[in-house]
C-alpha cells in the first residue's frame, strides 16, 4: 500500500505564538517551530498500516525552508522518503490555495491512502482533508479514532461527541486521525541517523505545474484586515480553604446567579 | 433583502443552539433562510424552532439516502443554493462536520472560506479569535459569497418569530458524494447532560481528580448546575475520562457562562480550550496553578473536601 501523510509545520502550540504585524502571516521567526502534533498521529498510524500490509510511506510537506526540519524529523519515525512543496509565491496561501498545491503534489505521488491529523494546531480549520478529497475525486474518512484496513476497503471510527460513527470506503482515500487513535513512537538513535539519508524531492510551483499567481497573496480567497492581542485575564479573588471554602464557592455562584 | 443561507445543525430531534446563534447573526446581514438536510421528517420536527429564531424560508432536502453519507449532501444542497439564489453570506455550524462541510463546499465554487468565526458584519468582516484565545483577527472572503462557519457560543441567540415558507429541494447525490458511506452510529455516553461544546455552564476535573471513579465528583457538581462535564488532556490521557470530553488545544474549545475548573493546574494546552469564558472559577491545591490567574474566583484548597461541601450548599440552596 502506497501512503502519504500530510506534515504541517507549525509554531509550539505549548508557547505564545503571534501574527506578523507587516503582513498578518503566522511569525515562524519568532516562534519554536515543531511537526503539528496531530500529524505524529498519523505518521504512527502510517508505520502501523505499513508493517501489517507492506508498502511505503512518504511524507508530503509544504512550507518554507526552515520545514525541512520537521521533515527530518517525520522521518526519523520511519517513513521511507519525502516531498516538500517549497516555493517563495506560496507565502500567503489561503487554505483554498494550499488544497490547490497539495492536490498538485498527491496527484503526482499516486497513494492509495493518504493521512493526516484531524487539524494543525495553528488554524484549527478541519477543512483540508474534505479539500484535498474533493479535487482529488476520492473518499474522505475523518476524525478517526481507529482505522481498519481491510485489502482495498477503509474502514473507521469517526469520534463524535457522543461516541462515534462507523464510516467505509474503497481507497484510494484520505484519512485524518485524532490522538485517540495510538501512541506515537519516540524516534530511535538509528532512526536519526538514517533519516539523514533518506531521500526528500523538493518541488516547486513550476514543477507542480502551478503559476504563482494561484497562490500566495495573488491568489488568495481570504484576506486577513487586521490583528490585535486579546487583553490578558485578569486573576480575581482567591481565598484559602479553612474549612468553609465550598460555602464561600457557592457564594460567589449565586452572587454571580449561577446558583 | 438578499437571503443569508445558515445550515440547520439537527441535534436529537431538534434545532442546535449554534444554528439559533447563525440564524441571529444572519438576521443582521440579510433574510435568514435555513437549509435542512436530513431523513423525511426532519423539517416538520425542527420547523417551530427555525421560526421563532427569525428563518423566512426554509429549505427543505429530504431523502433516507441522505443519512447514510456525511458531508456532501449537505455540500451538493448548498451549492445548488448559491447557485441558484447568489445569498448576501452562507453560515454553516462551526462543528467537525460544519467545517467539512464549508471547505468541501469552498473548493467546489471557487469560493473563500473562514472558519471558528465569532461574528461577521454587514459589511462582511469576520471576527476571530485565535492562538489560544491570545489573538483577536478580523478578515474576509475576497472571493465569491461570505462563506464561513460560526463558532458555538459566539453570540446569544435571540428569538424573532417569523412564517416561514417551506421550500421542497431535491437532491441528486453524483457518484463521487457516495465514496464514503456511514455504516453505523454508535452512541456511547450520553446522558442527559448539555452538550460541551454549547453548555452554557461546564464543570471540568483534570489529574488531581487521581481516578476515574472520583470523576464522580465533577459529574454530581455538574448534574447540580445543569451543566455539561469537561476534562483536561491529563485527566483524559490518564483515562480518568473519555477523550470526546477533553476541553483544550487538542479538544474542544468552549465558551461557556461559567467554567468550573476542578484539579486542573491550566497549562497552555488547557487554557487554549476555555480562556474565553465569561466567568472562571478554580479548585486547585496548588496556590500557584496557573489556572488562578484567569479564575474570577479560585479556592486553593482540597478538592474532596471543597467539592462535596458546595454540592451540599448548593442543594440546602435549592
Amino acid at each position: 500500500m502506497k501512503i502519504v501523510v500530510l506534515v504541517k509545520q507549525v509554531p509550539d502550540s505549548g508557547a505564545d505564538r503571534n501574527l506578523r504585524s507587516d503582513d498578518n502571516t503566522v511569525d515562524r521567526a519568532s516562534a519554536n517551530n515543531v511537526i503539528n502534533e496531530m500529524d505524529e498521529y498519523a505518521i504512527e498510524e502510517a508505520l502501523r498500516i505499513k508493517d501489517a500490509h507492506g508498502g511505503e510511506v512518504t511524507i508530503l510537506t509544504m512550507g518554507p525552508a526552515s520545514a525541512s526540519e520537521s521533515i527530518r524529523k517525520s522521518l526519523s519515525m520511519g517513513p521511507d522518503g519525502a516531498v516538500h512543496v517549497l516555493d517563495d509565491a506560496l507565502h500567503g496561501s489561503c487554505a483554498l490555495a494550499t488544497s490547490k498545491v497539495l492536490a498538485a503534489a498527491l496527484a503526482t505521488l499516486e497513494a492509495d491512502l493518504v493521512l493526516c491529523g484531524a487539524e494543525a494546531t495553528d488554524a484549527r480549520g478541519q477543512v483540508m482533508p474534505h479539500m484535498l478529497a474533493e479535487r482529488l475525486g476520492i473518499a474522505a474518512l475523518t476524525g478517526a479514532r481507529k482505522v481498519t484496513v481491510d485489502g482495498g476497503s477503509l474502514t473507521i471510527e469517526r469520534q463524535t461527541e457522543e461516541g462515534y460513527e462507523v464510516v467505509t470506503a474503497q481507497a484510494p482515500a484520505i484519512v485524518s486521525v485524532w490522538d485517540t487513535i495510538n501512541e506515537p513512537r519516540y524516534p530511535s538513535f538509528k532512526g536519526i541517523m538514517e533519516a539523514k539519508k533518506k531521500p526528500v524531492n523538493t518541488l516547486s510551483l513550476a514543477d507542480l505545474g502551478l503559476d504563482a499567481g494561484e497562490v500566495g497573496f495573488a491568489g488568495a480567497s481570504t484576506e486577513v484586515v487586521s490583528h490585535s492581542k486579546r487583553p490578558a485575564r485578569q486573576g480575581g479573588t482567591k481565598v484559602a480553604d479553612e474549612g468553609e471554602g465550598g460555602l464561600k464557592l457557592v457564594e460567589f455562584l449565586t452572587s454571580e446567579k449561577f446558583v | 433583502m438578499a437571503e443569508v443561507l445558515v445550515l440547520v445543525k439537527p441535534s436529537a430531534g431538534a434545532v442546535n443552539k449554534v444554528t439559533l446563534e447563525a440564524l441571529t447573526i444572519a438576521r443582521g446581514l440579510g433574510e435568514p433562510s435555513a437549509v435542512v438536510v436530513g431523513a423525511p421528517g426532519l423539517t416538520d420536527q425542527l420547523k417551530d424552532r427555525l421560526a421563532e429564531y427569525g428563518a423566512v424560508k426554509i429549505y427543505s432536502a429530504e431523502a433516507d439516502e441522505l443519512r447514510e453519507y456525511l458531508v456532501t449532501p449537505k455540500v451538493a444542497v448548498l451549492v445548488k443554493l448559491v447557485q441558484e439564489i447568489g445569498p448576501a453570506a452562507v453560515l454553516i455550524p462551526s462543528t467537525q462536520e460544519g467545517k467539512e462541510v464549508a471547505g468541501r463546499l469552498a473548493v467546489r465554487l471557487d469560493n473563500g472560506v473562514l472558519t471558528d468565526v465569532l461574528d461577521l458584519g454587514a459589511d462582511g468582516v469576520a471576527t476571530q479569535v485565535v492562538f489560544a484565545g491570545s489573538t483577536i483577527v478580523k478578515s474576509r472572503v475576497t472571493r465569491g459569497v461570505p462563506l464561513v462557519t460560526i463558532r458555538p457560543s459566539s453570540v446569544t441567540p435571540t428569538p424573532a418569530p417569523a412564517s416561514p415558507e417551506i421550500v421542497p429541494v431535491s437532491v441528486e447525490l453524483a457518484a463521487g458524494d457516495k465514496l464514503a458511506k456511514v455504516l453505523d452510529r454508535v452512541t456511547e455516553a450520553k446522558g442527559s447532560r448539555p452538550e460541551l461544546s454549547e453548555a452554557s455552564i461546564v464543570v471540568a476535573g483534570g489529574r488531581g481528580l487521581g481516578s476515574a471513579d472520583n470523576f464522580k465528583l465533577v459529574e454530581e457538581l455538574a448534574d447540580l448546575l445543569g451543566a455539561a462535564v469537561g476534562a483536561s488532556r491529563a485527566a483524559t490521557d490518564s483515562g480518568f475520562y473519555p477523550h470526546q470530553f477533553q476541553v483544550g488545544q487538542t479538544g474542544k474549545t468552549v465558551s461557556p457562562q461559567l467554567y468550573i475548573a476542578l484539579g486542573i493546574s491550566g497549562a497552555i494546552q488547557h487554557r487554549a480550550g476555555m480562556q474565553t469564558s465569561k466567568t472562571i472559577v478554580a479548585v486547585n491545591k496548588d496556590p500557584e496553578a496557573p489556572i488562578f490567574d484567569l479564575a474570577d474566583f479560585g479556592v486553593v484548597g482540597d478538592l474532596f473536601k471543597v467539592v462535596p461541601q458546595a454540592a451540599e450548599e448548593i442543594r440546602r440552596r435549592k
